[in-house]
């Protein structure tokens, strides 16, 4: 299956956002939700089970100057084997001009035994633009093995690119499971919000969860953990609309 | 190239400080993570295969073309999101300069206090070896270190410790072989494969207010 989805959120001159486009196929709908003023929400609904191996599918999201957009979703993506085909494939792209704010923050990606699933996003932020940018990866259902599953994420902002990060999990994944990559854990999550004068004070909390800054205007938030729960207990605090208010 | 010359630049004993490192194996220790020699192993093939291949490659592609080294090491920047972790690679490649700036002629381009794996690349070119030697050079150093200092924290038999080194040469071939064969890609295509434990165990590590290694 082939699906191609996309959203482009621009100022309404009244101080709030509207989306010039929305636009989305099965598997990838998307659906405005919450207030019509302020800030856009849009949710990407699942319509139909997957991804599946062989699926490709790709969302592109743009966020215009003085605009801003909230991603979320209504469930968790359950990337599935399915027949015997190439690896399943997501693309997201974000583009976020001066002025513009995008928080994405979907539910997790859960990789169910047998599949194979890559994700591959390319977030760029112009000067002046700011992004909250959340994935949070569940290795397996409860109590199965995990799946092969590979992210790989670049985040840009004002022409350099301040994040740059791949994650392989999984069977074919060398030593994933021991004590540099995940260890125990099944479940990771990360935060990673780039903006103007954006800061934080590096600093850890509890065992498997620190606050990074990284060498840009930007910081990241990374939690590991035995399931989602414990990624989002540690997580969730960091996703409040106040650390993106410009 | 020089045979000799690539294990003068790999050997342990080459005064760069490298020995009061861990390889992020420290915190692990602490966390109850890596208890013995199969737990060192997992750490082992699991740092090989994320910022082994990324110290791998951008040596190799430092190597390649030590006029890239600001570009590069600005991409170990992007892919080292602990501040720790950065400091502590740039304490590293400070030290390894000092060191072989009095063996071979390095490259003006290679700045004052570059990432670990951009100084071992700029040495590596300096002292006449290909890519594929520096990225081997870096695989090595990632798994030798990380085991001896394993030695040292755990009191972990040395013979089978090295027992596990032996395994693991192969290994480190074909990440050297991964990481020299994309020496020229763009800085964004070069290998990223991170690992959200030595990040986060490293940050803790900071923390230590007594700790025996410095990372």
């Amino acid at each position: 299956m082939r699906a191609e989805a996309r959203v482009v959120a621009e100022a309404d001159g009244r101080g709030g956002t509207r989306l010039a486009v929305l636009r989305g196929e099965s598997p990838l709908l998307l659906r405005q939700t919450g207030p019509r003023s302020g800030t856009a929400t849009v949710h990407l609904v699942g319509g139909a089970a997957g991804p599946l191996r062989g699926d490709e599918l790709r969302l592109d999201i743009t966020v215009g100057p003085g605009a801003a957009l909230d991603m979320l979703s209504v469930a968790a993506q359950l990337a599935l084997p399915g027949r015997a085909a190439p690896a399943s494939r997501m693309t997201v792209t974000a583009s976020v001009a001066d002025g513009g704010v995008l928080r994405w923050m979907p539910e997790p990606l859960i990789a169910a035994a047998g599949s194979d699933h890559i994700v591959e996003t390319r977030v760029t932020v112009e000067a002046g633009g700011t992004v909250l940018w959340r994935d949070d990866l569940v290795c397996g259902r409860h109590g199965e093995d995990s799946g092969d599953v590979h992210t790989d994420v670049i985040i840009g902002y004002a022409g350099t690119t301040v994040y740059r990060h791949e994650l392989t999990a999984g069977p074919r994944a060398p030593g994933w499971s021991g004590a540099a990559v995940l260890g125990e854990g099944r479940a990771v999550g990360t935060i990673v919000v780039a903006g103007p004068g954006v800061s934080a004070t590096a600093g850890v909390m509890g065992a498997d969860a620190a606050v990074m800054p990284l060498a840009g205007p930007a910081y990241l938030v990374t939690a590991v953990g035995a399931d989602s729960r414990r990624v989002k207990d540690a997580l969730d605090p960091y996703c409040s609309r106040a650390l993106v208010a410009a | 190239m020089s045979l000799a010359t690539l294990l003068l630049l790999a050997d342990g004993r080459l005064p760069s400080g490298g020995h009061a490192h861990s390889g992020g194996l420290e915190p692990q220790i602490s966390a109850g993570r890596v208890r013995d020699v199969t737990g060192l192993e997992g750490f082992l093939h699991g740092k090989l295969a994320t910022s082994g291949l990324v110290a791998a490659a951008f040596a190799a592609a430092t190597c390649a073309d030590v006029r890239r080294c600001g570009e590069l090491d600005a991409g170990m920047d992007a892919r080292t999101p602990s501040p720790a972790l950065r400091k502590a690679s740039r304490a590293q490649g400070r030290a390894l300069l000092r060191a072989g700036r009095a063996m071979w002629p390095v490259s003006p381009h290679t700045g004052r206090e570059p990432h670990q794996p951009v100084a071992l690349g700029a040495l590596a070119a300096a002292a006449g070896l290909q890519p594929l030697e520096a990225a081997v050079a870096a695989a090595h150093g990632v798994t030798t270190g990380t085991a001896s200092a394993g030695v040292r924290l755990l009191g972990l038999d040395p013979y089978a410790v090295h027992a596990l080194l032996a395994r693991l040469a192969p290994v480190c071939d074909r990440i050297a072989a991964q990481a020299a064969d994309r020496c020229g890609d763009a800085v964004d295509d070069l290998p990223a494969a991170g690992a959200p434990l030595l990040d986060i165990g490293a940050e803790h590590h900071a923390t230590w207010e007594v700790r025996l290694f410095a990372s």
